[in-house]
């Protein structure tokens, strides 16, 4: 009998564990890096902050004749949704994040749809180049333009040379710098999957458009964006979802009046030392996220 | 096996007539990719209301030259005239032609009726015209109850329908149809034939098909030119090409052809007598021949199923004969191709009938035979 369940096991291994193994992986590190964080976070939401270590209340408490307390506290909650401090943050947010995607889905379409006419052999030197950034640090490019956005930098150094300006301009931490900052770093992710998906468009839908009278433009505009849609939804999704919980752009670029909620969310952890708070605010962000998730899904299931 | 042809209710042969002005004329049209010339100085006319085919084997221009009529490709010399209006350089967007895709591209996103209301649409006619137009094109097709389908949802032959009423609601002067058939499978591309020539001949819109099928172009065309690599081999009615082939390109190319290469031996106000060394000097007649030299070294082209098989040596000497063995027999079911080894040692084919059962004929493998046709069933190839 033991012998026969030692074999059972070694075949088991041999036969199935791979396979399982590679089949399970994917879902193990979702519960590890993002269930359980989650998890974590929403339940430290519910607490509230004190002075010890770590800075929260425990939701389950003993007491020392044996009861145990349970707390739930919804004062984060209240306090996110009722103090006019975050609801700014968060209108602030998603107004930058929206006028961002916005403005990189019309570059990048632009973008996109040059490298998509090019020559074949020079298409892949144009996607070279979009991803070229990638190169350097996300945080060294952001500085990059700081430097050049700021007094000093090289922008005004050109317009005060060329005498177009009396004193320098102040280009730097506002939110139109933000915005800036948002575009430039997320364009790649507008791009590639714009290219992708105007790339699988078969060439007969515009030459059968122009047979049947449609003019370049209107071809264009009824047959090949229409047909570009899912890469303009992942590219719409892949700038929207960074850019709301963007932090280091706002903090960079961005004046102190520039709220987002990102910003927010990093003074309440490391300055205000609430960690409830935050992760408050952080669970919140989530659950703003996954809405343009789901309608993004509808829309690729009734295409 | 010899093609059927679609009778027309009419026998239009406008290219008969010299009064008639051609409606469609290419002229000295030419197109090369980089140092590969594709289409070599085509010129071609095309009369009101004709289903014309252009037959040839892959690459050998035919696509290029139906892509050029229809705008896609510009050519790099000579001109295309629709009507008497020089178009080599309009756009296709405003050329009088529309095009039937070999893959439909029916728009996908759109539903069969916005798919057909699309080029409509960008004539400016008023709602209520784009609505009358549309249904009479899908009643055309047959079609009218698939208006809200996506092409996703319907099938090949579907699909193909919705292609063709989509290309001719906008009521163009020539259709263009590249290998509209070629996706259907067989019995559905049979019957389509049928339902496309009698739709061009309702509405007597003029075609330009291109296919590389000779049985369709056969069936369906007025007239067909066969290409070949960039240049036009022959144009035609079906029949012609395919009794009186010019060349032996088009006599091999249109069904299968045996060819017995000889001399010209003598000359009458009949016939022209050629001597075929490689078959034991046997003198072939044929009536059929422009005037040759005696000397002229030819090529004899008979059709196989011109071939009559016997056992015994006809007596009659009017006919041309030769001795074979039986090599192979092929049974195709309505009929069985004999494969014959001559004196030459090459192999003559005669196609019969199976009138009778397979094990009820009389001629067998090995058999030794006579090979018989009239003097007036085979042509001479000059090149």
């Amino acid at each position: 009998m033991m012998h026969d369940l030692r074999l059972k096991i070694k075949l088991y291994i041999k036969e199935n564990l791979y396979k399982d193994a590679a089949f399970y992986t994917p879902y193990i590190w979702l519960v590890v890096f993002l269930a359980l964080p989650l998890l974590i976070i929403f339940k430290i939401s519910f607490t509230q902050a004190t002075i010890a270590l770590p800075p929260l209340t425990d939701i389950l408490e003993s007491t020392n004749d044996g009861i145990f307390q349970f707390t739930i506290s919804l004062k984060n909650y209240i306090t996110i949704f009722t103090d006019k401090f975050y609801l700014d943050a968060f209108a602030s947010s998603i107004a930058l994040a929206l006028i961002s995607t916005f403005i990189t889905l019309c570059l990048g379409y632009m973008m996109a749809y040059g490298i998509y006419k090019a020559d074949e052999k020079h298409q892949y030197i144009f996607l070279l180049l979009v991803m070229l950034p990638f190169w350097t640090s996300f945080l060294v490019r952001v500085y990059a333009w700081m430097n050049m956005l700021s007094g000093s930098g090289i922008l005004n150094q050109i317009l005060l040379s060329l005498n177009l300006i009396a004193s320098p301009l102040h280009m730097l931490d506002n939110a139109y710098a933000v915005c800036l900052g948002i575009v430039y770093c997320y364009l790649p992710f507008m791009v590639l999957p714009i290219y992708t998906s105007l790339d699988k468009i078969d060439e007969s839908y515009s030459e059968a458009a122009f047979d049947l009278g449609a003019t370049p433009i209107r071809t264009f505009w009824n047959i090949v964006i229409p047909l570009s849609k899912p890469g303009i939804y992942t590219g719409c999704i892949l700038v929207f979802m960074p850019a709301i919980g963007e932090f280091v752009i706002p903090e960079l670029l961005g004046g102190p009046e520039t709220l987002t909620i990102g910003r927010a969310l990093w003074w309440e952890f490391f300055n205000n030392r609430d960690w409830p708070l935050a992760c408050a605010l952080g669970f919140t962000i989530v659950l703003t996220l996954v809405i343009p998730v789901m309608i993004f899904q509808r829309k690729q299931k009734i295409d | 096996m010899a093609p059927r042809i679609i009778h027309r209710s009419k026998q239009l042969e406008p290219w008969q007539d010299s009064t008639i002005a051609p409606y469609i004329e290419i002229d000295e049209l030419g197109k090369s990719f980089g140092p590969v010339q594709v289409v070599k100085d085509v010129s071609l006319s095309i009369y009101k209301g004709e289903f014309f085919s252009l037959l040839g084997g892959s690459g050998c221009g035919k696509t290029t030259l139906l892509r050029m009529l229809a705008g896609f490709e510009q050519p790099t010399h000579g001109h295309i005239y629709i009507d008497g209006i020089d178009v080599t350089n309009v756009p296709a967007y405003k050329r009088p032609v529309n095009m039937m895709f070999q893959s439909y591209a029916l728009f996908p996103h759109m539903t069969v009726y916005q798919n057909i209301a699309f080029g409509l649409q960008q004539d400016n006619f008023s709602k209520i015209q784009i609505y009358e137009r549309v249904m009479d094109a899908l009643r055309l097709v047959r079609m009218e109850h698939f208006v809200d389908r996506k092409p996703h949802q319907m099938s090949g032959g579907q699909r193909q329908r919705v292609a063709l009423a989509r290309s001719l609601a906008k009521r163009p002067k020539l259709l263009l149809l590249d290998e509209p058939l070629a996706a259907l499978d067989k019995n559905l591309r049979e019957q389509t034939q049928f339902e496309l020539v009698n739709i061009q001949e309702r509405l007597g819109v003029t075609f330009i098909m291109v296919t590389h099928d000779q049985e369709e172009a056969m069936t369906m065309s007025t007239r067909m030119a066969i290409m070949d690599e960039g240049t036009i081999r022959q144009i035609g009615a079906p029949h012609d090409i395919y009794e009186y082939p010019q060349s032996r390109y088009v006599a091999e190319f249109i069904g299968s052809m045996n060819i017995i290469e000889g001399v010209v031996s003598e000359q009458t106000d009949d016939y022209v007598e050629i001597d075929s060394p490689e078959l034991e000097g046997i003198k072939l007649r044929v009536t059929d021949s422009p005037i040759l030299p005696i000397g002229t070294l030819v090529a004899v082209a008979i059709r196989p199923e011109k071939v009559k098989i016997s056992l015994k040596e006809p007596k009659n000497k009017d006919t041309n004969c030769v001795k074979g063995i039986i090599k192979e027999i092929a049974y195709l079911g309505d009929m069985s191709v004999y494969y014959v080894e001559v004196p030459s040692g090459d192999i003559m084919q005669a196609a019969l009938p199976n009138l009778l059962r397979l094990a009820e004929r009389d001629v067998k493998w090995d058999d030794e035979v006579y090979l018989t046709w009239g003097a007036e069933n085979s042509i001479i190839l000059s090149s």
